[in-house]
């Protein structure tokens, strides 16, 4: 009933990948960032990356609530996402030094109006409280905090796919559709709402989690048939030429004007319909055509994304500090476009080599005499969730 | 974002590919950038029967600059002598209305007052930058420059909508895609130009035209910025019009 047991090394890689696009996409002013997928489409590397985090929770707590009980896998689940409000933290200590430091020491009549920008930093006070409740969240820092409330909800989530597994999906498609119908969202401070509404990121989240809990194989008829695989094509086909429109402005006066009344906004704070299409596409034509044995995955071409996916937690923060560090060193030094490339290339390594070096610790621990065997399971082996 | 980023990626790749400085002629904007299919009506009108056009720029501290040069080196002085100098039969006048702190409702809620004080042909409205920095809502945001840009319409107005600065020092701080994604569906759908400002000043960085990196208190930088901008849009408006620059004045 359940997937094959064993890795599916597709998710460590296409979640590896998924963390360089955000980390080149988080970088300000990145020339290297066209060449990520958002460009060409609807959905962009968060949607690969929530659903395989929610793919390999289920994955790894699903097997221990199975053997071990739902109150061993909740609280482990709920241990994950203070390990992961505890990372959000550390990087917004970083994120202040940054711009601190940026700001203060930048001044061009220019940007006069940009600089109320640093109104925030006159009341720490509040600002910083704010942080740690989540609600004042700066740019690039809105993944984290939507994790920790998906796992935060997860256990029951989980405990009900377990057993009902088309009751928790249909239950995640109301929620979201209720979401849209009454504008559901979380405060944010000074104002607005999450960047990434909860409510409605948990579908992508939860359907993840279902695939992995068999879903995928329930699904596999319908979605490796011919007929499906050349509709999720031609969505493909039809959301790049949309996509065109947006860096052509003179192409977009062949899109008919009711299409444009019916497509946008495309909405990504609510994960909009047509993105998760997009997304859902994107994965049908993929597993069409990349099997899960292919011999490629085991190369060591792929071995610098498919360690970072397996460090999601750790990796991800690092490219989001890595992400202001090379703004900072575009500020500082270079914004050329030479520095760009170097500065993309360099953060990519940075994070193959952290993660190759995250792999040496823990088989390192794994070997040294006397360490105990270890009983809870091995998310980031496994995937990781976050 | 959605700012044309593979297109000028492009253009930099084959400039470092042939080996060529790419020596930007200063103000130099990509036609892609700058004309849409929209016509300015209004402007049509006036310019055609009477012989004028007034102009009102509404927006917030990005339309000004310090200093006691300000006044006449910020953008909309330079749209006005610009259009002057190309149109020397119409009498061209430009009104800036700029006050700062202002969000997009703020401002949305002065057309009409304003409609009925300065009676303009064509209404400038640049907003968005305090909008990104607040965190307002993107749907209030839309909702009030659909509500305002609805107003200008009504009133008898064109509208040229103008989004924020492009300012690499601190994008970092502020999430401008989304408030720059909503100002060009607005436009699109009240068929008004947009003058995208953050993508052709995106254009003038990467292109080295200007080092907006730059830190330091020089007013040049900024006057030189506000130059091109105003004939920027004098030439969006000339398009837009298709009102033909007149012989020896044209450029």
């Amino acid at each position: 009933m359940h997937a094959p047991t064993g890795r599916d090394l597709r998710l460590d890689f296409f979640r590896g990948i998924a963390l360089w696009l955000i980390f080149l996409d988080h970088i300000p002013s990145n020339l290297v960032a066209w060449g990520t997928i958002r460009n060409y489409g609807f959905s962009d590397a968060t949607e690969i990356f929530v659903f395989v985090s929610g793919y390999t929770a289920a994955f790894v707590y699903g097997k221990e609530m199975r053997e071990r009980g739902f109150i061993i896998a909740g609280a482990h689940i709920l241990r994950r996402a203070w390990q992961i409000y505890v990372a959000h933290v550390f990087l917004f200590a970083i994120y202040l030094a940054e711009i601190s430091y940026v700001a203060t020491s930048f001044e061009n009549p220019l940007y006069a109006e940009e600089m109320n920008i640093l109104d925030f930093l006159k009341q720490p006070d509040v600002t910083i409280v704010q942080a740690l409740l989540l609600k004042f969240k700066p740019s690039n820092m809105d993944v984290l905090p939507l994790y920790i409330i998906l796992l935060l909800l997860f256990p029951p989530i989980l405990w009900l796919l377990q057993f009902r597994s088309s009751l928790a999906l249909g239950a995640s498609v109301l929620l979201y559709v209720l979401t849209w119908h009454f504008n559901w969202n979380m405060p944010s401070y000074p104002s607005g709402h999450w960047y990434f509404n909860p409510f409605a990121w948990q579908l992508l989240f939860v359907f993840g989690a279902w695939c992995a809990l068999g879903g995928a194989q329930r699904l596999s008829r319908v979605s490796q048939s011919p007929v499906t695989v050349s509709i999720a094509a031609a969505y493909l086909l039809f959301a790049f030429v949309i996509s065109l429109t947006w860096y052509l402005p003179g192409m977009s006066q062949y899109v008919p004007h009711w299409l444009e009344e019916l497509i946008y906004p495309i909405d990504k704070v609510n994960l909009d319909v047509l993105r998760f299409a997009h997304f859902l596409a994107l994965a049908v034509v993929t597993v069409r055509f990349l099997p899960r044995e292919w011999p490629g995955l085991k190369s060591r071409w792929a071995w610098p994304p498919i360690v970072c996916g397996q460090h999601s937690l750790e990796i991800f923060c690092l490219g989001v500090f890595l992400s202001f560090a090379a703004h900072f060193a575009m500020v500082e030094v270079s914004g050329a476009i030479w520095m760009q490339f170097l500065l993309s290339a360099l953060g990519i390594v940075a994070m193959v080599a952290v993660a190759g070096l995250l792999s040496w610790y823990k088989r390192a621990e794994g070997r040294s005499p006397g360490s105990r065997p270890k009983k809870t399971p091995d998310a980031d082996l496994a995937g990781g969730e976050a | 974002m959605r700012t044309p980023i593979a297109v000028v990626a492009l253009a930099a790749a084959l400039s470092i590919a042939t080996g060529a400085a790419f020596a930007a002629e200063p103000c130099d904007i990509p036609g892609y950038l700058l004309f849409g299919n929209y016509e300015l009506k209004h402007v049509v009108e006036a310019v055609q029967k009477e012989k004028k056009l007034t102009i009102a720029v509404v927006g917030t501290g990005s339309s000004i600059l310090a200093g006691p040069d300000g006044p006449r080196s910020a953008y909309p002085a330079r749209l006005e002598a610009v259009l002057k100098q190309k149109l020397p039969s119409v009498a061209v006048k430009v009104v800036s209305l700029v006050r700062t702190r202002m969000t997009t409702e703020d401002l949305a809620r002065g057309m009409e007052k304003m409609l009925v004080d300065e009676k303009p042909d064509l209404v400038i409205w640049q907003t968005g930058t305090l909008d990104a920095i607040r965190r307002i809502d993107p749907d209030d945001f839309r909702a009030a420059l659909e509500e305002g840009v609805e107003t200008l319409h009504k009133g008898g107005a064109d509208v040229i909508l103008m989004n924020m600065q492009y300012s690499p020092r601190t994008d970092i701080m502020v999430p401008l895609g989304p408030y720059a994604d909503n100002m060009r569906v607005v436009a699109q759908q009240h068929e008004s130009p947009l003058f995208d400002r953050l993508a052709i000043m995106r254009h003038w960085s990467d292109t080295g035209a200007f080092d907006l990196y730059a830190a330091g208190k020089d007013n040049v930088l900024a006057q030189r910025v506000h130059d091109c901008i105003g004939r920027g849009i004098a030439s969006m408006i000339i398009d837009a019009a298709h009102l033909h620059p007149e012989s020896k004045a044209a450029q």
